[in-house]
């Protein structure tokens, strides 16, 4: 029985933290329509700066958080202007491979200044968050994972759905030419969209330094865990990103415990395509209505 | 033999087959002929082995590009399992001509048509998706072939792979680098013929038809499931025929090279290539091919300079940022790829003096 909870908790905190990884991812796609292969290297990207910050300049740990946030705000920025914007207009499958391209460009940067090996966090997670009931434990990285977690959704939702700019992105992403007949500032919008998501992967790729240690191939690999859950919440659906992390993060996790690590890799990706077969859009993404 | 006709002084098409010809003049007969007789005749014989490598490559990926070139640019089903299918190829050819014993050629025909199956299957998906979901199936088909080729042990070996018997064709030992050659581009060029004239024909109509506009298309009469379904399982044939190809190269294969990163490559390729044109998908198999072998010698030389000995510095991560690099310029600066390059080359020496 404690088995099954420990797995239960484990599930759950993986699940969130993919819910929050999908969460940029979401929110690239809601304001510019674009599939972010990169979304792994971003994560790794703000996870190796803040190690960098805490470990070599050793400054204070706050400082060192807010630093990444704006470093990875100006790194969103950056990209959106020089890669995305020259390739305003042309086939989707441009702008995939682009950011595919993008992600071997960082993948391998990052390699050759850090190489493969796993680096730690400098503690500092007051021992208090832990809790232990009974025979459980859990660690205190995995319960600041929640908490963040849950903050960093809870706030994107009222962002989207009640602010200005949040209703300015998503009148972006649901029709450009119209937004800009109705004097959106589209080009705010995309390099504000893709700041804001370079900062949610920091944040993720950091919580996920804390639980399992920094690596660039286990960062990048969590971005391409990222699509799963993203297509079963559906794509444009933060609500959805969240159901969908939890679910793929309780399957990994339940099958990689009760019958085996490698199935529990390809098992998100079989229930992903059995259940698109169901409901083509995810679960709560919007249905494409065509008309003729 | 006809006069040939290198620069018509007017329009004297007459019948619907002399519009739709492959060659408008006689420059691209003449050059097609000329080209072959260098390719089989000169090559084999000039080149060293390593050069008669990298070549032999270079016409496997081809063949296998042009069947993705199919599925992607010529019916807009963006598809990213393609290196997937490439080692459903390998290993079924390994397969077949291990435990099944088939002879050399029926092993790699077999192998493409199992490929074709499975891509149908996988295509199945694209009956109820769309673009982005479709493309993230198709993934989900990578990845689950992946696990499939390296755990089912029974059949495929798992991790320790399979060994395939010498290739042997009609009696003769075809399996050293030159003969090989002949082998690879003489079905190249058997393949690249089957293409061009495929997408001519009234399927390479639906299949453009689908991708500009399925529900005009459906409006038409054009039973797109089964056309798309046909779409995946030609492409897939192009797939496993080339990996039936690279197993018997290649004599031992493992489940290690067919990652998602191996269907990024032909992606790259027809990308940079330049999608929905037979000759981009060749240019874009060529260049990757090259970029591939350039780097890797570069980062070994730059290795070996007496510079770095030094330094416990590896270069081989800086090989993947500079492909990468390269995706990246040439999607911003040329996205049409390579095939929009040469066809402005040709346009300007065709349209001198005015080729501005």
């Amino acid at each position: 029985m404690e088995f099954f909870i420990q797995i239960l908790v484990n599930g759950l905190s993986i699940g969130f933290l993919y819910a929050l990884a999908a969460l940029g991812f979401v929110m690239i796609f809601k304001s510019s329509s674009v599939l972010n292969f990169a979304h792994g290297e971003l994560l790794a990207i703000g996870a190796f700066f803040f190690l960098i910050l805490a470990t070599s300049a050793k400054l204070p740990i706050v400082v060192c958080f807010v630093l990444t946030l704006v470093g990875c705000f100006a790194l969103g920025f950056i990209i959106e202007r020089f890669f995305l914007r020259p390739l305003i207009g042309e086939a989707l499958i441009e702008v995939i491979m682009l950011t595919v391209g993008l992600s071997v460009m960082f993948k391998g940067l990052m390699l050759f200044a850090f190489g493969g090996n796993f680096f730690k966090y400098p503690s500092f997670l007051p021992e208090a968050l832990a809790i232990d009931w009974g025979m459980i434990h859990v660690p205190s990285a995995y319960v600041s994972s929640f908490i963040i977690g849950l903050l960093c959704l809870g706030v994107f939702g009222v962002f989207f759905k009640y602010s200005s700019q949040g209703i300015y992105m998503r009148s972006v992403a649901d029709h450009q030419t119209a937004a800009l007949s109705l004097g959106v500032h589209v080009r705010r919008v995309l390099a504000l969209s893709w700041a804001i998501a370079a900062v949610v992967a920091a944040m993720s790729g950091i919580v996920l330094g804390f639980m399992h240690g920094v690596n660039v191939h286990e960062l990048s690999a969590v971005g391409l865990k990222v699509f799963p859950v993203v297509i079963l919440g559906g794509l444009d659906s933060i609500g959805g990103a969240i159901v969908g992390g939890i679910i793929i993060g309780l399957l990994e996790t339940f099958t990689g415990g009760y019958i085996s690590g490698s199935l529990g890799e390809v098992i998100p990706y079989i229930i992903l395509v059995i259940i698109l077969m169901i409901k083509p859009y995810g679960l709560f993404g919007s249905v494409e209505i065509e008309r003729v | 033999m006809r006069r040939l006709i290198f620069r018509p002084c007017g329009n004297f098409k007459e019948r619907y087959e002399q519009e739709i010809a492959i060659f408008g003049t006689d420059f691209g007969r003449v050059w097609v002929w000329i080209g072959l007789a260098l390719l089989l005749g000169v090559v084999p014989f000039i080149s060293s082995p390593y050069v008669l490598y990298v070549i032999n490559n270079i016409g496997i990926a081809a063949i296998a590009a042009i069947g993705l070139n199919i599925l992607i640019g010529y019916t807009g089903q963006i598809s990213l399992g393609h290196g997937a299918f490439f080692g459903v190829g390998a290993y079924a050819a390994a397969i077949l001509a291990t435990k099944v014993g088939f002879p050399f050629w029926l092993a790699v025909l077999a192998a493409g048509l199992v490929t074709a199956m499975a891509g149908m299957v996988f295509g199945i998906p694209s009956v109820r998706l769309k673009h982005l979901y479709l493309c993230i199936a198709t993934l989900a088909g990578q990845f689950i072939i992946e696990y499939v080729l390296m755990n089912w042990k029974g059949l495929t070996g798992g991790p320790e792979g399979m060994v395939l018997p010498t290739a042997t064709l009609f009696g003769f030992d075809v399996s050293s680098d030159r003969s090989f050659f002949w082998v690879v581009f003489v079905s190249f060029a058997i393949m690249c013929w089957v293409a061009v004239n495929l997408v001519r024909s009234r399927y390479g109509r639906a299949f453009i038809a689908i991708r500009d506009n399925y529900l005009a298309a459906e409006g038409m009469g054009i039973p797109i499931f089964q056309y798309k379904l046909l779409s995946f399982g030609i492409s897939s044939f192009y797939a496993g025929f080339a990996g039936g190809l690279w197993a018997y190269y290649t004599i031992s294969i493992t489940p290690e090279p067919f990652t998602i990163f191996l269907s990024i490559q032909y992606i790259a390729m027809i990308i940079i290539g330049g999608l929905g044109s037979i000759s981009g998908a060749v240019f874009g198999a060529i260049f990757i091919t090259m970029l591939n072998e350039i780097l890797s010698s570069a980062t070994e030389y730059i290795m070996n300079l007496e510079v770095f000995a030094g330094g416990a510095l590896t270069l081989a991560p800086l090989r993947e940022f500079v492909f990468g690099l390269t995706i990246v310029l040439f999607l911003i600066f040329e996205p049409r790829g390579l095939a929009e390059v040469w066809r402005i080359i040709r346009s300007n020496f065709r349209l001198w003096p005015f080729s501005y």
